[in-house]
């Protein structure tokens, strides 16, 4: 393991993290911005792993918050969906551009 | 001294009948409400000739035979935090007790006569009650102890002359007539009341007697602040005198605060002869009189004014009183006259010697003025009700239907010129010696304004019985009687006291130091006054006796004067100008105006600036939540940016 | 005596309004409530009396008191009590309170509402005029600021959602700058941090502090009580509000400002207050002068009222800016005066509106011939309105000016004088007015035909009239309750310990 240094798998995340920023702001399909959304925790988790083994290799805090953030991540993709679902019922689009009602 | 604690009820008594017709009134029918009132106060007209015989006869003079200040009741009405207090009290001293008696009778007289006059009018009980309110705050005012508690009955008279005056209240000129007499006034109260705070503060006190023992004791400390303090080279006592001698001016009508009172004859005949003859009007000399110690001894300065604002307002009046043809603004005009005459004769004496009988000449005046006066106006109430007009044109040659109205007049209108024996001569020579004694000017004036006094009260009394009958009234036989006895009865009562007042030794009663004083009657001295009179009146009847051109010619002679005078010399255009194009149009509507356009603008440009702004931000609100995101990551962005390369 | 009943017996009577069915019940309950608080109130008084006669001629104790810890970890209490002006205050209020109610006996549209916000707003000033803790103070201000936006925005006529928002606005705004002022206060004064008012008097700030945190809150204040150049909510609010929200906010709210001008900004900061008091005195003077020179020149009479209000209310601040001791007796007196006067002429404006629908003064005339009482009434508003003797505003005007000549400085004099120059514009509009609009010749045949006061208007007239006679006429009944407070606050006020 020694042979990969820390900054390797900071770089994944903050390429995971930007993919998936771009992503979320870019893609106009509700779904497609969903997926963006877990590749952000997903990169958290990268994050939360590598610092736990580096600095604090003792320890078990960052993967207890990598399950929790998993845990999280699955719920908010279920209510997310929902969500949606109900969204596609209503305005019969899934297209983030159509759902603005909410200014003002 | 409580005997005279009964006092009390002079004043209650008006008041319990104010408040009795006020609320009950209407449910009285007939003349009920006029006899009540006139019950209540035949009660306190006995009260009062009571008192006035105890005090003078029998109880008033101390042990040297002075006659005393009595103040059989005294309670703390409002205390002020500073140590000044306003009492609520009676104060009994000659001119109090001489007012007294003046008022009630006046008042008395007119409720009698009103009984008649007012019948039939749909708000007789409310006249009465508003009459009872008059006499009780008239009353008040006469016995207050307390320099605030004089001024709290003088709004209160006031208030009471406006609802007389605007007693017919559904006519414009009535209405108008009121407003001027309380704004007028109240503008001169102005004065007295900041003359009372400079007194005050100057004495400590608020009360007369210590307040005029304070500033006449000339090693005191109250008059050392007083006269040491001073504003524009003019002492704080002499500022202090003067503004409230302003307050004076402005209720007794003199010149230039006069111009309310020809058209307070807007209001009923009698209310005429009570208020604006008889009682109110002579509050300011009563005022003057009362403050007599601090005027005559610490500010003879004050004293020169009032001499000289009373005299010129005696000629000015008399001047315009001889050119107006409305008969009760001739009588209006007259009554500034005489007060006049009374001020100056409070101005002219001193504190001491001889000339200090100005001071008992003024009071003596006073006295017989209000007889003849509260006469002429009840005799011209008659002669208004028999002729339906104000106007002399309107009138003449009605002695034959008006035979006890012409007779009392006639008697008044002796009295009035100073003819003896009636009552006017007495009390007007004495005030002409007081004047010849220290201001020759004045006397000169008062010379004039006498003869011509005699003038325009004879033009009116031929203008009014003789001459030819008016057109007018040729129909007017089944209108003209001359009233039922209890409206004869005041003009006989006063007619009589118009004769015999005089005969009064008036000097024993009143008098500046409590003792007796002689005035003066004089045969020599009496000789030009009484003679220009009788010239006065040889000429009125000259040119008004029978119709004649001479009055024209006359008029015509004087030409521009004449107008001048009948304009009433342009006072109420100056007024009207200051008022209306002055304080209206440059202080009161800029006043508005920047109200409305500045402050108001300024408030509502902030709040339209607020919604304008909120609205040119509002489009960043798109309601696209991943333009709120991009703006989001973008913040953060820079946040993260600024933090790591520019805060450490 | 619980001083806490006075507010919870309103407060519980508006909850129960909201759970009515009608009009009547509505109103039944809100009239019974507030005569059960002026029958709390008057026993109230009698007992504040007994207990203070024990203390001693003229000396003044806030008694009553009730302390509970409320934030403890903020040094926030519960605390209440009273002394001889809160007392005062609290009389006026609820003499407004009832006849508010009365006037208010016929609102048909939402009555349950209506009458419930007036119930909270009376809450709100109750609460306020016990409060010894600044916070709770504060938060009772703001209980009666909010009802007043509803009650002009909902009820109100003409341009009420302006009006509302206006007034509503610049109180907040008012408020907003009292608690930068009580924040000062409440970290500045003494060594620990505090908001009991007791406690806060009795230290003193840094002279620094007060010079900068004093203007906050008289101006905070000043707004509610229409300090000129903040008073443009007065007309439009009072123009705009149904009759009864009239008479609570010039006789009830506009008396917050004063009365937390006077106990607040002046008591707790002394020192700033002497400094500033000349500014603060020729704000005054402009107000009255100012206030009355608008007011000749209005032409509907709630207008009329309203600019004649801020005239009036430069008396309190002239009183209060003047610092003499009888300048603040005055103007306490003047609080309590034209609070009655002016919820009088409010309710007679209201109920000449009612009968005639207008208020303007160049299409009313004559109504004295239909409506003798209601004319009778409007004309003894107006008569107080000018300082007539035997009415209150007269005693309460002299007082102040009294009060005010007692400072000598010429500066003094000159504002003194010139406010005493109101007494006469202020006789001419009252008088132009009820010339115009109660006098004169019935405008048409319809102004024979109205109809006087009902019942419930005459005793809300009785109720108010009866305030202004007792101060009018026997104004040593008030003074007795006032004078040791008001000479308590000079007392406070003359403390110069530390050098400006």
């Amino acid at each position: 393991m020694n042979e990969v240094p820390l900054s390797h798998f900071l770089i994944l995340s903050t390429a995971l993290f930007f993919i998936g920023v771009f992503g979320f702001l870019s893609r106009r399909n509700l779904v497609t911005i969903l997926m963006s959304l877990e590749l952000i925790l997903n990169s958290v988790n990268i994050n939360f792993i590598a610092f736990n083994q580096y600095l604090w290799p003792g320890k078990m805090d960052g993967l207890f918050f990598t399950l929790f953030i998993i845990a999280i991540a699955a719920a908010e993709a279920a209510v997310a969906i929902a969500i949606i679902l109900h969204l596609y019922r209503h305005y019969r689009s899934i297209d983030a551009e159509d759902v603005d009602t909410l200014r003002f | 001294m409580n005997m005279f604690t009964q006092a009390v009820w002079i004043p209650l008594l008006p008041f319990l009948s104010f408040l009795l017709l006020g609320f009950f009134g209407k449910y009285l029918k007939g003349t009920t409400a006029g006899w009540l009132a006139t019950v209540f106060l035949l009660g306190a007209a006995a009260i009062s000739f009571n008192i006035a015989y105890e005090y003078f006869f029998l109880f008033g003079k101390d042990a040297n035979g002075v006659y005393q200040t009595i103040v059989p009741l005294k309670m703390t009405w409002l205390q002020f935090a500073g140590g000044l207090s306003i009492d609520m009290g009676l104060l009994i001293d000659p001119i109090a007790v001489m007012m007294l008696v003046v008022v009630t009778f006046i008042s008395l007289m007119v409720h009698l006569y009103s009984l008649g006059y007012m019948k039939g009018e749909e708000r007789f009980s409310t006249y009465y009650a508003y009459l009872g309110l008059f006499t009780f705050s008239m009353l008040g005012l006469v016995l207050s102890v307390n320099l605030f508690q004089i001024y709290i009955f003088w709004e209160l008279v006031g208030v009471s002359s406006f609802l007389l005056i605007g007693f017919y209240f559904d006519r414009a000129s009535a209405i108008a007539a009121a407003k001027k007499a309380f704004i007028v006034t109240r503008f001169a109260d102005l004065g007295f009341l900041i003359g009372i705070l400079v007194l005050s503060s100057a004495a400590g006190t608020l009360d007369f007697q210590t307040l005029i023992q304070r500033l006449t004791d000339s090693t005191g400390e109250g008059l050392h602040t007083a006269t040491a303090t001073g504003f524009l080279g003019v002492s704080a006592l002499t500022w202090g005198l003067l503004l409230i001698f302003m307050g004076g001016a402005g209720k007794s009508a003199m010149f230039p605060l006069h111009i309310w009172l020809p058209d307070a004859m807007e209001g009923p005949t009698p209310v005429s002869a009570l208020i604006h003859a008889a009682t109110m009007v002579v509050a300011g000399v009563y005022l003057v009189a009362r403050l007599f110690g601090i005027f005559a001894f610490s500010a003879p300065g004050a004293m020169e004014v009032v001499a000289w604002v009373g005299a010129i307002s005696s000629l000015f009046a008399a001047v315009i009183a001889c050119t107006q043809t409305d008969i009760k603004r001739v009588l209006a005009y007259s009554t500034m006259s005489q007060i006049g005459y009374m001020m100056f004769a409070l101005g002219v004496s001193g504190g001491s010697g001889e000339a200090v009988d100005g001071f008992t000449a003024a009071n003596f005046h006073l006295f017989t003025h209000a007889m003849f006066k509260a006469l002429l106006f009840l005799g011209a109430g008659m002669v208004i009700h028999a002729v339906h007009s104000n106007e002399l044109k309107d009138m003449g040659g009605l002695r034959k239907q008006l035979p006890v109205t012409h007779l009392t007049f006639l008697i008044a209108c002796l009295a009035i010129a100073g003819v003896p024996p009636f009552a006017g001569f007495f009390s007007k020579e004495a005030i002409l010696h007081a004047a010849h004694l220290t201001h020759p000017a004045i006397y000169w004036i008062g010379i004039i304004t006498a003869a011509l006094t005699a003038f325009y009260m004879f033009r009116l009394y031929f203008g009014i019985f003789h001459g030819a009958t008016s057109s007018h009234h040729g129909d007017s036989h089944h209108h003209g009687h001359e009233g039922d006895f209890f409206q004869k009865l005041p003009l006989i009562l006063l007619g009589v006291a118009s004769m015999t007042a005089g005969f009064i030794p008036f000097g024993n009663f009143v008098s500046f130091s409590g003792r007796p004083v002689e005035l003066h009657t004089d045969l020599a001295f009496s000789i030009l006054p009484v003679s220009l009179s009788l010239v006065g009146i040889l000429i009125a009847a000259w040119f008004y006796r029978k119709p004649s051109e001479m009055p024209d010619k006359v008029a015509g002679f004087f030409g521009s004067v004449f107008t001048a005078a009948r304009q009433k010399f342009y006072i109420d255009e100056i007024y009207l100008f200051i008022t209306r194009k002055i304080i209206f149009k440059l202080i009161a509507a800029p006043a508005a105006w920047f109200d409305r356009s500045i402050i108001d603008g300024t408030v509502n440009t902030f709040g339209v600036a607020a919604q304008t702004g909120s609205e040119s931000i509002s489009d960043l609100q798109t309601g696209k939540v991943q333009s709120y995101a991009a703006w989001f990551v973008g913040a953060t962005l820079l946040l993260i940016i600024v933090f790591i390369y520019f805060i450490h | 005596m619980n001083l806490s009943l006075l507010f919870i017996v309103p407060a519980i009577t508006a909850v129960v309004i909201l759970f009515t069915r009608s009009l009547q019940q509505a109103r039944a309950l809100a009239l019974g409530g507030s005569v059960v608080q002026l029958f709390l109130v008057g026993n109230l008084i009698a007992a504040f009396q007994r207990t203070t006669s024990g203390l001693g001629d003229g000396v003044s104790d806030f008694v009553f008191q009730q302390r509970m810890a409320w934030f403890p970890s903020l040094h926030i209490d519960y605390f209440v009590g009273v002394d001889g002006i809160s007392v005062a205050m609290i009389g006026l209020t609820a003499l407004v309170v009832l006849a508010g109610v009365l006037v208010s006996w016929n609102v048909t549209k939402q009555p349950r509402e209506f009458f419930f916000l007036l119930m909270f707003l009376s809450a709100g000033a109750y609460g306020f005029f016990i409060s010894l803790d600044l916070f709770l103070q504060f938060f009772f201000l703001e209980l009666a600021v909010i009802p007043k936006y509803l009650l002009i925005g909902i009820w109100g006529s003409g341009k009420k959602e302006y009006s509302a928002n206006k007034l509503a606005l610049m109180l907040m705004g008012g408020s907003a700058l009292v608690f930068v002022g009580l924040l000062g206060v409440y970290f500045r004064s003494g060594s620990t941090v505090t908001f009991d008012w007791l406690r806060a008097t009795g230290s003193i700030m840094p002279v620094s502090d007060q010079l900068f945190f004093f203007p906050f809150l008289f101006l905070g204040f000043g707004v509610f009580t229409a300090l000129f150049p903040f008073h443009t909510w007065v007309p439009d609010g009072h123009s705009s509000a149904p009759t009864a929200a009239s008479m609570f906010l010039a006789g009830i709210s506009m008396k917050l400002g004063g009365y937390g001008c006077l106990r607040v900004a002046m008591c707790l900061m002394p020192e700033a207050a002497q400094y500033y008091s000349v500014y603060i005195v020729a704000l005054a003077t402009i107000a009255v002068l100012y206030g009355a020179f608008a007011t000749m020149m209005q032409t509907d009479l709630k207008y009329i009222n309203a600019y004649s209000s801020v005239s009036h209310c430069g008396f309190v601040l002239l009183g209060i800016g003047m610092m003499t001791r009888s300048s603040i007796q005055g103007a306490v007196l003047q609080m309590v005066s034209h609070g009655l006067m002016t919820a009088l002429f409010f309710a007679a404006i209201g109920m000449l509106y009612e009968r005639t629908h207008t208020r303007k003064v160049s299409e009313l005339g004559g109504v004295m011939k239909s409506m003798p009482f209601v004319s009778t009434l409007f004309f003894l508003a107006g008569l107080c309105s000018l300082g007539l003797p035997g009415l209150s505003g007269f005693v309460s005007e002299m007082t102040v000016f009294v009060g005010s000549w007692e400072r000598a400085e010429t500066g003094y004099r000159v504002m003194t004088v010139l406010s005493c120059m109101s007494i006469v514009v202020t006789a001419v509009y009252i008088l132009r007015a009820i010339g115009s609009s109660i006098m004169g010749a019935p405008r048409s045949a319809a102004f024979l035909q109205f109809k006087d006061a009902a019942w419930n208007e005459r005793v809300a007239a009785a109720v108010l009239m009866a305030g202004i006679l007792i101060i009018g006429i026997t104004p040593f009944l008030l003074n007795q309750l006032i004078l040791p407070g008001s000479e308590k606050i000079a007392q406070q006020l003359q403390r110069i310990i530390l050098p400006l």
